[in-house]
C-alpha cells in the first residue's frame, strides 16, 4: 500500500522541530510499523539524507523502549499493543499517519522521535523497590502470599515503563506507572515495611520530576499497551492517604546513607 | 480538589432540597420560612463561611492545577483526536469556568442583596430588571424567584449551567472517591452508579425551578 | 597460554562451599575504594550490580538503552528452573545439575555446573523477597510447571512474562544502589574498548550515545554481563540493539573466546513474511505440549491447510520419534522443520514454514469439558466451542499476539512456524571464578560460555544470569579484588586510556569516512543469510569454507563501502549499528571456523558428516571432549586452545529420543 507520513523531525533538545512529509509505496501489511521506518530510513540513506531517530530495541512488546505518538494515539490506534506490534495492515490505503514525539516537559525530546524517560529511574529510585540485600533472603516459601494479591500485584508489575501513560494524559501526569509499583509493592508482605516511605517519596519524585497531577480521566488506561488498570492509581492514593495521615510518619525522603 | 469536591457534594444536596420546597403547592409560604429561617440564623451563617472557603479552594486549586497541567506539555501535540475515555472527564475545568460564571450571575440575583441588606438597603426595597434588576420591588424570595425567572435568556444560562454541572459531577463524583483511594471492587460499580444516579438528579432537580416558574406551572 | 579453569579441590557437592571458605575477602573499608565497571544490565548485570554495590564497592554500571530495564532479558517468556523440590517430586541439586549437563550434551564444564543447579534455590528465595510475582497456588505458596527434556516439575514462572518480572526484581535492586550513591548508571552508553594496563583490565571506553563523546572510565575490575551474540544471524529472536561488541572488544584485547560454533535455535517461532523482517518473535515452547506439528504429504501443496484431509498430512515428528512426537529437544524439532521445508514440504507463501495445528487438541479438551459438564450428546459445534475455551485459558495471551503479527486466527487455520535463533551458549571464556584470560575481566550470564555446553534446557538462561550475577560473581570478585587493595584509582589520563581511546576515535573516523552505497542493514542481511545458509541449523565442511570466503569478503566490501549518515558528536543509530555489525563481520568468520574445526555433532552445533545411521546427531567424545578456546591474533586469525572436559559424576551417553 502507498501511504503518506508526517514525521516530527528535530535536530536535538534546543532544536524548535518541525514536521515533514514522506510519501512511502509498496507497504506490505505483514510489516510491522517500525519496519515500514526501516524501509522509509533506509531510502533516506540511500538518498544521502538524515534517517529518522527513534528507540525501539525488543520488538516483541516487552521492553518498553518504543515510543511513537500515531495519528493521536500513543502507539497507535490498537488497544493494548505497543508502536513494535502494531502492523500496517490496520491503516488504509492512501492513508497520512502523524507520527510524533512523547510530549511531556518531563520527557524532553532528545532526537526526532527519541525522548529522554530517565525521569522513570529516579522515580524508581525514590522507592519501586523493596530494601533486601542479596543473601538475605529467606526461603521463597516461607512468605505465603494469597493468590488474589499475588496476581493482583502481578497484574500492575507487567508495566513496561514505556511513558505512554504520560504521553496519552491530558494532564501530562505519571500517576499510571507510579501507581503500578506502589500498587504491586503494597499487595506483598514483603513490601510491608516501607510501605509508607515508598509512597511518599515516589509520589513526591514524580512531583519533582516535573509531571502533572492525576484527575482520574483515564486515557492512560485505555493507551497502556499492557492494559494496566486506574484502579491502581486510586490504590495508590489509599496508600498516600494512609501514610500521610498515619501517626508519628514524618513523611520526609529517607535518608540516603 | 476530592476533599473540597465532596463538601460541596453534599452542599448540593441541602440546597436542592431547601430549594424543592418551591414544590410544596402553598405558594411559597414553607419555601420563605425555609429561607428565612436558614437566611438568619448564626449556625447558618457559620457554615456559609465554611461553605465560601470550600469553594473558593475548590475553584482556587482547580485553576492552579489546570494551569499547571497545561505548563506540562510545552509543545502540543498537533493531533487533537477525540479521548477514548468520556469527553467530560478531560473538560472539568471548562465545565467548572462555566459553572464558576454561573455562580457570579446567581450569587448577584439571589444572595448579594439579601446578605448586603443594610448596605443595599432592606430585600424589599432592591429594584430587578431584565431578570438581574426589576422594577418591582419584593418582599420575599419566592417572589423575587419568580421574577427573575420571568426571563427566558435567565432560564437558558439556567439550564446551560446545570447541564455543565452534571457533566461535572458525572466525572467529579467518582473521581474524588477515587482520589481518597477507593479501590474496592464491590463498591466501586456502586460508588459510579451513585455518582451518575446524583449527577442526573441533583441538576434535573434544580433545572425543573426555572423551568416551572417560567411556565407558570409553580407559582405564588 | 595455558587454560586453567581453577576447578577447587575436593568432590563435585563440595567444590563450591570448599572454595568459599578458602577464597580470600576484602574487609569492608576497602571495598569502599575499590571500583567495579559492570558492562550490560540484563539479570547478569543488574543483579551483579545490586550485589557488589551492596557489599559496599563503587560500582559503574552502563548499557546502551535508555534506562536498565530495557536489557533484553525482559522478554523471556517461560520461566526459571530451581532445584526447590516443593513438589516433592524427587528433584534434587543433583538431579538439575545432571539434567542441564545431559541437556547441553556433555559438553560443558561440570563444576560450573553443579554450582550453577547448587545455588539456584536461593535466586528464588531472593527474587521472592524483592517482591517477584511468582505465580502461586490457592495456599498462597509458589506453583511450578513442567519444561522440556526434564521429568520434574521445577519451573517458577510468572504467567509468560518471568524474565520481565526477574529483571524487574534485579533492576529495582539496582536502582535502590543509585539512589544510595554506590552504583552510577550511564545509561545510553555503549562500551566501544577495554583498558588493559600490566596485563590486567582496567577500566573501558565508553561513547556516550546521545552527545557522541567518548568518556574513559577506570575500574579495579571490569565485568562484562553484555548478553549474546545471535544477531549475528540478523534475524533471530534477540532484541535490535543486542550485539557481541563489548565481547568482540574483549576478545581482540585477548579474551578468549569459547564455544561460538553452539548457537541455539527454537522450533517454534512466528515465520519471516518478507524481506521486510527486522526480528523474529517467538511462541512459548510451552504450544508443543498441545500443537501438533505437520506439513502435506505432497511436495508444493498450495491448498489450504483446513482442505488438507487426514491422510494427506505428514505429522513427521511423531512419525519419526514416536517415544517423545512434538515434545522432542529444541534441536531435534528445529531440523526437522528445515529439513521438510528444504525437501520442498513447506507451507505458506514463503514455503519456510511448518504447521501447528491445535485442532486435535481443541476437539480433545472440548470433549472433556462437554463430558465434565454431563452434556453427553453435545453436537460437533458445542464441543468445539468448549474446546477453544480450554485451549483459550492456556494459550490465550499467545494465540493473541500470533494473530496480532500474522493477521490470522490460529484458532481457525493451524499456526505457522520456522525455526529462529535464540540463544548462544558460547562466549567468552571464563574459569570457575567467571574470569576470563585477562586478569580482572569477568564475564557473567549469556556473554560467557560456561553452564549450557552445546545446547541449553528451556528456563536456564534466567537462573544461569541471576547465579552469575547474586551468588557467583560477588564471592570470586573479592578473590581477585583482594589483591588489589593497595592499587590506587589510575588517572585516566595514563597512556592505556589514551591509546584505547584514539583506538576506538581512529575507528570511528573510518566508519564515517568511507561514505560509500550501502546501508548497514544491508550488510548486517546479507551476513545473516550466509550465516543461517552455511552455519545455521546443518553444517557441514564445504558450506562452512564458503561461509568463511564469503563473510571476509563482505567485511571487506563493508569497510569500503558502507554508508553512514549524520555525525559522530549527535545521536546517530546508523553509526551504532554500524560499529556493531562491523564485530558481527568478524565474529561470523570466528563461528564458522570453530563450527569447521568442532567435526562432531553435539546439541545445537549438527554436522552433517557426523550422523548416525538413522540420520540422528552424533557426538564424538574421543576427539571432541572439549572446550574450544580461541584466541585473537592480528588480521582476524584465530588460535585454538582446548580445555579438556573431564566429568567426575556424569556418565557420557549419546541421546535418543526414538
Amino acid at each position: 500500500m502507498n501511504l503518506t507520513l508526517k514525521i516530527w523531525r528535530q535536530r536535538n533538545s534546543q532544536d524548535k522541530g518541525h514536521f515533514e512529509t514522506y510519501p512511502v509505496s509498496d507497504i506490505s501489511e505483514d510489516m510491522s510499523f517500525l519496519e515500514m521506518f526501516d524501509v522509509l530510513n533506509e531510502r533516506l540513506i540511500t538518498e544521502g539524507k538524515d534517517p529518522i531517530a527513534f528507540d525501539n530495541d525488543c520488538r516483541e512488546g516487552i521492553c518498553g523502549m518504543c515510543s511513537m505518538y500515531i495519528n493521536g494515539r500513543p502507539h497507535g490506534p490498537l488497544h493494548g499493543t505497543t508502536t513494535c506490534q502494531l502492523h500496517m495492515r490496520h491503516f488504509h490505503e492512501g492513508e497520512t499517519i502523524v507520527v510524533e514525539p512523547w510530549r511531556a516537559q518531563p520527557f524532553p525530546v532528545i532526537k526526532d522521535l527519541v525522548v529522554d524517560r530517565s525521569s522513570f529511574d529516579r522515580i524508581i529510585e525514590a522507592g519501586g523497590y523493596i530494601s533486601v540485600n542479596t543473601g538475605n533472603a529467606v526461603d521463597a516459601n516461607a512468605i505465603p502470599v494469597e493468590k488474589d494479591k499475588a496476581d493482583l500485584a502481578f497484574t500492575a508489575a507487567t508495566c513496561i515503563g514505556c511513558g505512554a501513560c504520560v504521553a496519552a494524559c491530558p494532564n501530562t501526569s505519571a500517576m499510571l506507572f507510579v501507581s503500578a509499583k506502589i500498587s504491586q509493592l503494597a499487595q506483598l508482605p514483603q513490601g510491608n515495611p516501607e510501605r509508607k516511605t515508598r509512597v511518599v517519596n515516589m509520589i513526591h519524585q514524580m512531583d519533582e520530576e516535573g509531571f502533572g497531577s492525576c484527575s482520574n480521566i483515564g486515557e492512560c488506561e485505555q493507551a497502556c499497551p499492557k492494559e494496566i488498570s486506574i484502579t491502581h492509581i486510586a490504590r495508590a492514593n489509599h496508600e498516600f492517604l494512609r501514610a500521610t495521615f498515619a501517626a508519628g510518619n514524618k513523611n520526609v525522603k529517607v535518608e540516603h546513607s | 480538589m476530592a476533599f473540597t469536591g465532596i463538601f460541596l457534594i453534599i452542599f448540593l444536596i441541602v440546597h436542592a432540597s431547601a430549594n424543592a420546597c418551591i414544590f410544596v403547592p402553598d405558594h411559597g409560604a414553607t419555601f420563605n420560612k425555609v429561607a428565612h429561617f436558614l437566611g438568619t440564623n448564626w449556625i447558618m451563617h457559620l457554615l456559609e463561611v465554611g461553605l465560601f472557603v470550600g469553594f473558593i479552594l475548590h475553584i482556587v486549586q482547580g485553576i492552579t492545577i489546570t494551569i499547571q497541567n497545561k505548563k506540562k506539555r510545552p509543545v502540543k501535540y498537533s493531533m487533537v483526536r477525540r479521548p477514548d475515555t468520556h469527553w467530560y472527564s478531560s473538560a472539568m475545568g471548562l465545565l467548572g469556568i462555566i459553572i464558576l460564571i454561573f455562580l457570579i450571575i446567581h450569587l448577584s440575583q439571589f444572595w448579594v442583596h439579601t446578605r448586603f441588606a443594610g448596605v443595599f438597603g432592606g430585600v424589599g426595597d432592591i429594584t430587578y430588571d431584565n431578570g438581574m434588576y426589576v422594577n418591582k420591588p419584593v418582599d420575599n424570595l419566592f417572589g423575587q424567584m419568580e421574577l427573575v425567572f420571568s426571563h427566558a435568556w435567565v432560564v437558558i444560562v439556567y439550564l446551560i449551567a446545570l447541564l455543565a454541572l452534571g457533566f461535572h459531577l458525572a466525572h467529579g463524583f467518582q473521581s474524588a472517591f477515587r482520589t481518597l483511594g477507593m479501590t474496592s471492587s464491590r463498591y466501586i460499580p456502586v460508588i459510579r452508579g451513585i455518582g451518575y444516579a446524583y449527577s442526573i438528579i441533583i441538576p434535573l432537580a434544580f433545572a425543573c425551578m426555572p423551568v416551572l416558574m417560567y411556565f407558570g406551572v409553580v407559582h405564588s | 597460554m595455558e587454560l586453567n579453569a581453577k576447578i577447587p579441590e575436593g568432590p563435585l557437592a563440595e567444590k563450591w562451599t570448599y572454595y568459599k571458605g578458602h577464597s580470600k575477602l576484602v574487609n569492608p573499608s576497602n571495598k569502599r575504594n575499590l571500583e567495579i565497571i559492570v558492562v550490560g544490565t540484563g539479570l547478569a548485570g543488574a543483579s551483579a550490580s545490586a550485589s557488589l554495590a551492596e557489599l559496599g564497592y563503587q560500582v559503574k554500571t552502563f548499557c546502551f538503552q535508555d534506562s536498565p530495564r530495557r536489557a533484553h532479558s525482559i522478554a523471556a517468556q517461560g520461566g526459571i528452573n530451581a532445584a526447590k523440590n516443593y513438589q516433592n517430586d524427587g528433584d534434587s541439586v543433583f538431579r538439575l545439575f545432571y539434567d542441564t549437563i545431559k541437556g547441553g550434551d556433555y559438553r560443558s564444564r561440570e563444576a560450573n555446573t553443579y554450582r550453577l543447579a547448587e545455588v539456584s534455590g536461593n535466586i528464588i528465595d531472593q527474587c521472592v523477597a524483592q517482591g517477584v510475582p511468582f505465580a502461586r497456588e490457592y495456599g498462597g505458596l509458589l506453583a511450578n510447571r513442567s519444561f522440556g527434556g526434564v521429568q520434574v516439575q521445577r519451573t517458577f514462572y510468572a504467567a509468560g512474562q518471568t524474565g520481565q518480572q526477574l529483571l524487574l526484581g534485579a533492576y529495582s535492586a539496582l536502582e535502590r544502589q543509585v539512589a544510595l550513591g554506590k552504583v552510577t548508571m550511564y545509561s545510553r552508553h555503549e562500551m566501544l574498548d577495554l583498558v588493559i594496563i600490566d596485563g590486567k583490565a582496567r577500566g573501558i571506553i565508553a561513547r556516550n550515545l546521545v552527545t557522541g563523546k567518548l568518556e574513559r572510565h577506570f575500574g579495579h575490575a571490569v565485568v562484562l554481563a553484555s548478553g549474546g551474540y545471535g544477531n549475528v544471524f540478523y534475524l533471530s529472536t534477540n532484541a535490535m540493539g543486542s550485539n557481541v561488541t563489548a565481547s568482540w572488544k574483549a576478545h581482540k584485547r585477548g579474551a578468549y573466546f569459547a564455544n561460538p560454533c553452539y548457537t541455539q535455535i527454537h522450533p517454534t517461532c512466528i515465520p519471516i513474511s518478507g524481506d521486510h523482517q527486522s526480528k523474529l518473535t517467538l511462541m512459548s515452547e510451552s504450544l508443543r505440549n498441545d500443537g501438533r506439528i505437520w506439513v502435506p504429504k505432497q511436495k508444493g501443496d498450495s491448498r489450504k491447510p483446513n482442505d488438507i484431509p487426514q491422510e494427506e498430512r505428514d505429522y513427521y515428528l511423531e512419525r519419526r520419534y514416536p517415544a517423545f512426537g512434538n515434545l522432542v529437544p529444541r534441536d531435534v524439532a528445529s531440523r526437522g522443520a528445515k529439513e521438510r521445508c528444504d525437501a520442498g514440504y513447506g507451507v505458506g507463501a514463503s514455503k519456510q514454514a511448518v504447521y501447528l495445528d491445535f485442532a486435535s487438541a481443541i476437539q480433545r479438551y472440548g470433549k472433556a469439558a462437554a463430558h465434565k459438564a454431563q452434556m453427553h450428546d453435545a453436537d460437533a459445534d458445542t464441543i468445539t466451542r468448549l474446546g477453544k475455551q480450554v485451549i483459550a485459558e492456556k494459550y490465550g495471551n499467545l494465540f493473541e499476539m500470533y494473530e496480532k503479527i500474522t493477521g490470522e486466527n490460529p484458532y481457525e487455520v493451524p499456526m505457522r512456524i520456522y525455526p529462529a535463533i535464540h540463544y548462544t551458549m558460547g562466549g567468552l571464556w571464563v574459569d570457575y571464578e567467571l574470569m576470563t584470560t585477562i586478569q580482572g575481566l569477568y564475564a557473567v550470564g549469556e556473554c560467557n560460555f560456561s553452564d549450557h555446553g552445546a545446547n541449553r534446557l528451556g528456563a536456564s538462561a534466567l537462573m544461569q544470569g541471576l547465579a552469575d550475577g547474586y551468588f557467583v560473581i560477588p564471592y570470586t570478585i573479592a578473590n581477585y579484588l583482594s589483591g588489589e587493595i593497595r592499587t590506587q584509582s589510575i588517572p585516566t589520563d595514563h597512556p592505556a586510556f589514551a591509546e584505547a581511546e584514539k583506538n576506538v576515535q581512529d575507528r570511528l573516523d573510518k566508519l564515517m569516512s568511507i561514505q560509500g552505497t550501502h546501508s548497514v542493514d544491508y550488510y548486517h542481511k546479507a551476513l545473516g543469510k550466509i550465516m543461517w545458509n552455511k552455519c545455521g541449523m546443518s553444517r557441514n565442511a564445504q558450506g562452512l569454507k564458503e561461509a568463511i570466503q564469503e563473510v571476509r569478503a563482505l567485511r571487506e566490501e563493508f569497510w569500503k563501502d558502507v554508508r553512514i549518515p549524520g555525525a559522530q558528536n549527535e545521536l546517530n543509530p546508523e553509526l551504532e549499528k554500524a560499529g556493531r555489525v562491523a564485530d558481527f563481520l568478524e565474529l561470523g568468520e570466528l563461528l564458522a571456523t570453530d563450527a569447521l574445526q568442532r567435526e562432531e555433532s553435539c546439541g545445537a552445533h549438527y554436522r552433517e558428516e557426523s550422523v548416525t545411521d538413522e540420520g540422528e546427531a552424533k557426538r564424538d567424545d574421543s576427539r571432541f571432549c572439549y572446550v574450544s578456546a580461541w584466541e585473537n591474533k592480528e588480521g582476524n586469525n584465530f588460535e585454538l586452545h582446548k580445555e579438556p572436559l573431564e566429568f567426575e559424576l556424569v556418565h557420557l551417553t549419546q541421546r535418543s529420543y526414538k
